[in-house]
């Protein structure tokens, strides 16, 4: 008896994780602000490696944890900071160039 | 252009229907045995006791030596894109920036190279000891004091190159050996798979601090 | 511990949908780093089809697509460092970073 509810915790707790997943994905796909999109998309991939794990693959979850979620991370906020700078320079202050 | 203004609404459709598609396929798929009794049948000549770093770096050494490869080449791309930028945004200088740092960056280290480390026997290897390493790196370049020279180029240079260089050299030498490229003889597959993994972990460490910073470095 | 067949549908069609949605984002989304984001969630779901592939087999759990998919991994944030740069370049060169809303034949 308790393996069963185990069982159907564990679906539970898949079929969240999944639904959590789509709903971070399209909500971070809609756009609106970018700084936004990105953050979801770092909290994405740590929802990634949870599912990893899930699914029987704990190497691939720590390279999701670390590569996926933590350098992509970065590099798309370092990325942005420097879209936005562009932006100022560009279009504010009228130094263009 | 009447069918270029109608085809935007065409999207949503069309993607309904492959998601339809595919989720027949997909979700019918046979069950299969896959490649784990092979795998399985060649652990004892693998030198390493977890198999994804056995696939990893000795029955499909070739796929991680050219995965090391497409790292380098991607920081070649980068830098032939422009100059390094400044990094737009830097954390205020203080005592709680660097009294965390000053915890922070060995635990990472520690981590990292344990992480290596543990690779031939659980889950654990070079990319993901890099990555932390590399990401103890990013935040060491974040928060670094002025007055803190950066690597020398040359440096910079070697270390990229590094991880595919000792890769190569030992693919090459089990190719000479009579193992064929990318073999070891089994007795020493166990070192030399480690101190390819130790290499390539700085590499990659590398390569994602240059990748952070982006550009080639000025003057 | 083995996933539980009905979990493993569950992580296909999650994996299915993703790839969709990412593919119908990259179709419909200007913005250059949305595209970007978009590639990225396509391959996220491509990695989770193979790894419930992987996990669904009849002999346990394959480690040859958890090799392939930590190749890919890395390989996906190589083709992310890049693209995010040729952004800034194309952002820098004609002073925006998404695609203009018609051809220009329209």
């Amino acid at each position: 008896m308790p393996e069963e509810i185990t069982t159907w915790f564990l679906i539970g707790f898949d079929a969240l994780l999944v639904l959590t997943l789509l709903g971070v994905a399209w909500r971070l796909l809609a756009g609106g602000d970018l700084f936004r999109s990105v953050v979801l998309f770092i909290a994405f991939g740590l929802l990634l490696s949870l599912a990893w794990v899930r699914l029987s693959a704990p190497d691939v979850a720590l390279a999701e944890a670390a590569i996926g979620a933590g350098v992509t991370g970065a590099l798309l906020l370092v990325a942005l900071g420097r879209l936005r700078r562009l932006e100022t320079r560009v279009f504010g202050g009228g130094k263009k160039r | 252009m009447i069918r270029h203004r109608s085809a935007p609404a065409l999207v949503p459709l069309m993607s309904l229907a492959l998601a339809g598609l595919l989720l027949v396929a997909v979700l019918d798929l046979p069950s299969q045995p896959g490649l784990v009794e092979p795998v399985a049948g060649a652990m004892d000549r693998a030198g390493v006791d977890h198999p994804v770093t056995a696939v990893l770096l000795n029955f499909r050494a070739y796929d991680t030596f050219l995965e090391l490869a497409v790292l380098l080449l991607a920081v070649l791309a980068v830098w032939s894109l422009g100059r390094r930028d400044p990094i737009p945004a830097r954390p205020v200088q203080g005592p709680v920036l660097h009294g965390t740092l000053r915890h922070l960056i060995p635990v990472a280290v520690v981590t990292g190279g344990y992480l290596v480390w543990v690779g031939s026997s659980d889950s654990g290897g070079a990319f993901q000891g890099g990555a932390v390493l590399g990401a103890a790196g990013v935040m060491l370049m974040l928060s670094r004091p002025r007055e803190l020279p950066m690597l020398p180029a040359p440096l910079q240079h070697l270390g990229l190159a590094l991880g595919v260089c000792v890769f190569l050299a030992v693919g090459t030498a089990g190719l000479l050996a009579g193992h064929g490229f990318m073999g070891y003889p089994p007795a020493w597959a166990y070192p030399l798979i480690l101190g390819i993994e130790l290499v390539a972990a700085l590499s990659i460490a590398l390569t994602l601090v240059l990748l952070f910073l982006g550009g080639r470095h000025g003057h | 511990m083995a996933t539980e067949p009905v979990s493993l549908q569950i992580y296909l069609a999650c994996g299915t949908l993703l790839f969709v949605m990412g593919l119908h984002a990259l179709v419909v989304r200007r913005h250059l780093l949305l595209k970007i984001l978009a590639i990225n969630i396509m391959g996220s779901g491509i990695f989770m089809v193979l790894l419930g592939v992987a996990a669904g087999g009849d002999g346990g759990v394959d480690p040859v697509p958890h090799a392939l998919v930590i190749t890919g991994i890395v390989v996906a944030l190589s083709a992310t460092a890049v693209a995010l740069v040729l952004m800034l370049r194309v952002k820098a060169a004609t002073g925006l970073a998404r695609l203009p809303r018609s051809g220009p034949e329209d």
